[in-house]
């Protein structure tokens, strides 16, 4: 069993509780607006656009097969990112393919430093096959296990998984329909009953949203869905991450169309998930 | 020997420069005869290695007359209280710090200050019920930190956590004082995270406390240990009489390869250095007053019994990197599994050389000395403190932590590396204490950190303000003693130039 990786971080101090090693999948179904990492939306179609604009020549097509592919070679990649800015398919050429075992063995040495895995993404939850084994691996290595998903993965429909993983990072990036479907593409039915669900079954570890003044209703998402979660706050705490938007790695025309929040939207938002009685809020 | 000429310029020196307080002055003087005056006959091979930099007497000057790191017992003070002082045992928060403030007015070191403060959260913790002890704690650290203008003076707290080890943390963050600096006696069996959490966002904030792997150091002396100074680790109830240091790479400097070094250079100078040391020793404790007169003595806050003699190392990084050189290996330390072993073996050498001295005293050792990662001097060039990796040559951080664990065991009164944060670590205290559960668990015995926006760093061992460098760097005196010492360091060992991790 094999996924497409585009990287793994060794240590990471936001992906979760304590440190923790991050495995970020290739792919994802939505299409964000201000997305921050748009080069992980699609796989690589082998188009070859990237080759000739690589300045180190590190990347190259793939002879003699009749899949098109890239090849990257890393000793020569000097990280300019020219290949992601320039990829008219929301894709990377800089991507491998790992078995669970594979990625396992990567963090080897990682161990004793961690408390725990996090997949991200891309969408995690695309890869539930290899999702599910990379965390019974883990758990074999006492190792806790944390999905950062969109949230359009019926959960509730798999208790295989959820039994192997510790909990769940949901994004809520509109609680509007309408709107989740503008910035997204794709309807928010199945991630409010995620939210509701892991909830309710201690599984909710983190729900995210990004501020983006003028773009979405964001006071209105904190408002809904801090009310129906707060039932569940008492039988387990839920962090709740509000991310001030910035441009960095939003794909034109939408990095400059965007405002950055200033302190006070993010008060407001603070005061409002406050009320509704969240007390773990964190605001970056 | 006694030349009155360069005595004089030597106190003319000190006595016309506006870069010291009076204080500072004063203490400065008062180490001056020793550089001139012997009082006992050193060896001929002594004077060699002294005089090539191969071995170095940490400006003691051959005459000490008292020992260099005091570890007073203040459980007894605070139960008995002190006759030579007319202390009573205190009965409320106030009259503890009091007490404190009083004795640790008379307790002597190398520094004249006291390099070690005991377990102030212990010794406080039974008057924490004092409606004013917010009030009187911080005033109690703000004394500390205006009376002992050193931060070689340390406090120890942990490993359980108290109300007054939490407060004081509380408040350090607060005040971001560089003195006193401060260790965390930690065990993750005994320390709760929530409180180690808050030491590492104090940390992230004022470079203190730092981490002292518990489990580890609470094995090594029958008495319970303190950590003094730098990151010294030494008995309560006694501490060390003296520290001198061999400085490996100037030995590696004269030797024709490692087996010359191993074999021969090196065993006869650690020889060498043992005697120095016990004719030091014996010095202190058969000719000078303090340990026939002191109160302390007297009254059985420091026992002779619980000193140790410091063995010190220095200059691992560039040892083993010159005798790779002299050899035609491109191996570096840190980065080679050939450079490590050979600096493994260094240690053992000096490991089996230090054990075969047999002291006359050092009771508590089983009258052995006891080895020390000296972090070293501000007038060290290229030389690295104790076995750190050198600055600049930083390794990925977990690589960085295992290859402590690995050097750092050999070490039994002390030694430790620091690893600078972003500011992403202050979002994640837990992610630090992460790392330094994992370092601790594979043998790592002493942790610490900063923040890069700091104001108090951690220059070797000691704190010190950027803020009172930048004060020194254009001529304007302050009041922390060690602070020109740091302002050295920070010229010399290219301290603001080590690596800042992101996490």
């Amino acid at each position: 069993m094999k996924a497409v990786i585009n990287k793994i971080l060794h240590h990471s101090v936001v992906d979760g509780p304590g440190n923790r090693a991050v495995v970020f999948f290739q792919g994802c179904n939505f299409h964000c607006a201000y997305c921050h990492n748009p080069e992980t939306i699609s796989l690589c179609c082998g188009c070859g656009h990237c080759v000739e604009l690589c300045p180190t020549g590190a990347l190259s097509l793939k002879q003699g097969t009749e899949k098109r592919e890239i090849l990257w070679d890393e000793k020569l990649c000097c990280g300019c990112d020219t290949c992601i800015h320039e990829c008219p398919h929301l894709a990377s050429p800089r991507t491998k393919e790992y078995t669970p075992e594979e990625v396992m063995e990567s963090i080897k040495n990682d161990l004793p430093f961690i408390r725990g895995l996090t997949v991200s993404g891309g969408e995690c939850s695309l890869q539930r096959d290899f999702v599910l084994e990379l965390f019974r691996l883990a758990k074999e290595k006492g190792l806790s296990t944390l999905m950062d998903s969109n949230g359009t993965y019926d959960y509730q429909a798999d208790p295989e998984l959820l039994a192997v993983c510790d909990g769940v990072m949901l994004d809520v990036k509109a609680f509007d329909a309408a709107e989740h479907e503008m910035l997204t593409g794709m309807a928010n039915e199945q991630v409010l009953k995620n939210a509701v669900f892991l909830a309710q079954n201690d599984k909710l570890e983190e729900i995210r949203t990004v501020v983006v003044p003028g773009y979405l209703n964001y006071e209105e998402t904190v408002e809904k869905i801090t009310a129906i979660l707060a039932p569940f706050l008492k039988q387990h705490s839920i962090r709740y991450k509000l991310i001030a938007y910035r441009p960095f790695g939003v794909r034109f025309p939408y990095k400059e169309q965007f405002s950055t929040p200033d302190q006070s939207h993010m008060q407001k938002c603070r005061d409002i998930a406050e009320k509704n009685g969240f007390t773990e809020i964190v605001l970056i | 020997m006694l030349n009155i000429t360069d005595m004089k310029k030597d106190v003319e020196s000190i006595i016309t420069s506006t870069m010291l307080t009076n204080e500072q002055a004063m203490m400065n003087l008062s180490a001056v005869p020793f550089n001139y005056v012997e009082f006992f006959e050193t060896t001929r091979e002594f004077r060699e290695l002294y005089e090539a930099g191969c071995v170095c007497t940490m400006t003691e000057g051959n005459a000490t007359y008292q020992p260099r790191y005091t570890l007073p017992d203040y459980e007894k003070l605070m139960r008995e209280g002190c006759r030579f002082l007319r202390l009573d045992p205190p009965k409320n928060l106030f009259e503890a710090t009091q007490v404190l403030e009083m004795f640790y007015r008379h307790i002597p070191s190398v520094t004249h200050y006291p390099v070690y403060l005991g377990s102030v959260d212990k010794m406080l913790e039974p008057f924490m019920d004092d409606e004013h002890a917010y009030e009187i704690m911080k005033s109690f650290l703000i004394f500390l930190d205006r009376t002992i203008p050193d931060s070689y003076c340390h406090m120890n707290i942990g490993p359980e956590t108290t109300k007054a080890g939490e407060m004081i943390v509380e408040i350090q963050t607060e005040l971001k004082n560089a003195i006193p600096s401060i260790t965390l006696l930690y065990d993750p069996d005994i320390t709760p995270d929530e409180f180690a959490e808050k030491c590492v966002l104090c940390e992230l904030a004022c470079a203190k406390p730092s981490f002292a792997n518990h489990k580890e150091y609470s094995k090594i002396y029958k008495t319970p240990y303190g950590i003094a100074s730098c990151y010294n680790a030494l008995p309560v109830g006694g501490g060390a009489f003296t520290l001198s240091r061999v400085v490996l790479n100037r030995i590696a400097e004269r030797a024709k390869d490692s087996e010359h070094f191993l074999k021969d250079l090196l065993p006869h100078t650690c020889r060498v250095l043992c005697g120095y040391i016990e004719q030091k020793i014996r010095f202190l404790v058969e000719e000078t007053h303090f340990f026939k007169t002191n109160f302390l003595v007297e009254e059985g806050f420091l026992k002779l019994e619980n000193f140790v003699g410091m063995f010190g190392v220095v200059g691992m990084n560039e040892c083993v990197n010159t005798l790779m050189d002299k050899e035609g290996y491109a191996d570096r330390y840190g980065y080679s599994e050939k450079a490590d072993a050979l600096a493994q073996k260094i240690m053992e050498t000096i490991t089996d050389c230090v054990a075969e001295h047999e002291s006359k005293y050092c009771d508590i050792t089983g009258h052995r000395f006891v080895l020390h990662a000296q972090v070293g001097i501000d007038t060290d060039f290229d030389i690295s403190p104790g076995v750190r990796i050198r600055i600049g040559d930083e390794l990925p951080l977990y690589e960085h932590l295992q290859h402590c664990a690995k050097m750092q065991p050999y070490f039994n009164s002390g030694v430790g590396d620091i690893f600078p944060f972003d500011e992403t670590a202050k979002r994640n205290p837990a992610a630090v204490l992460d790392l330094i559960k994992g370092a601790f668990v594979q043998g790592m015995r002493y942790f610490s950190t900063y923040s890069d926006d700091c104001d108090v760093i951690r220059i070797t061992g000691y704190l010190v303000k950027k803020s009172d460098i930048e004060k020194l760097a254009s001529g304007i005196r302050v009041q922390q003693a060690n602070a020109m010492w740091g302002y050295g360091e920070v010229k010399n060992g290219r301290i603001l130039e080590r690596k800042v991790r992101s996490l």
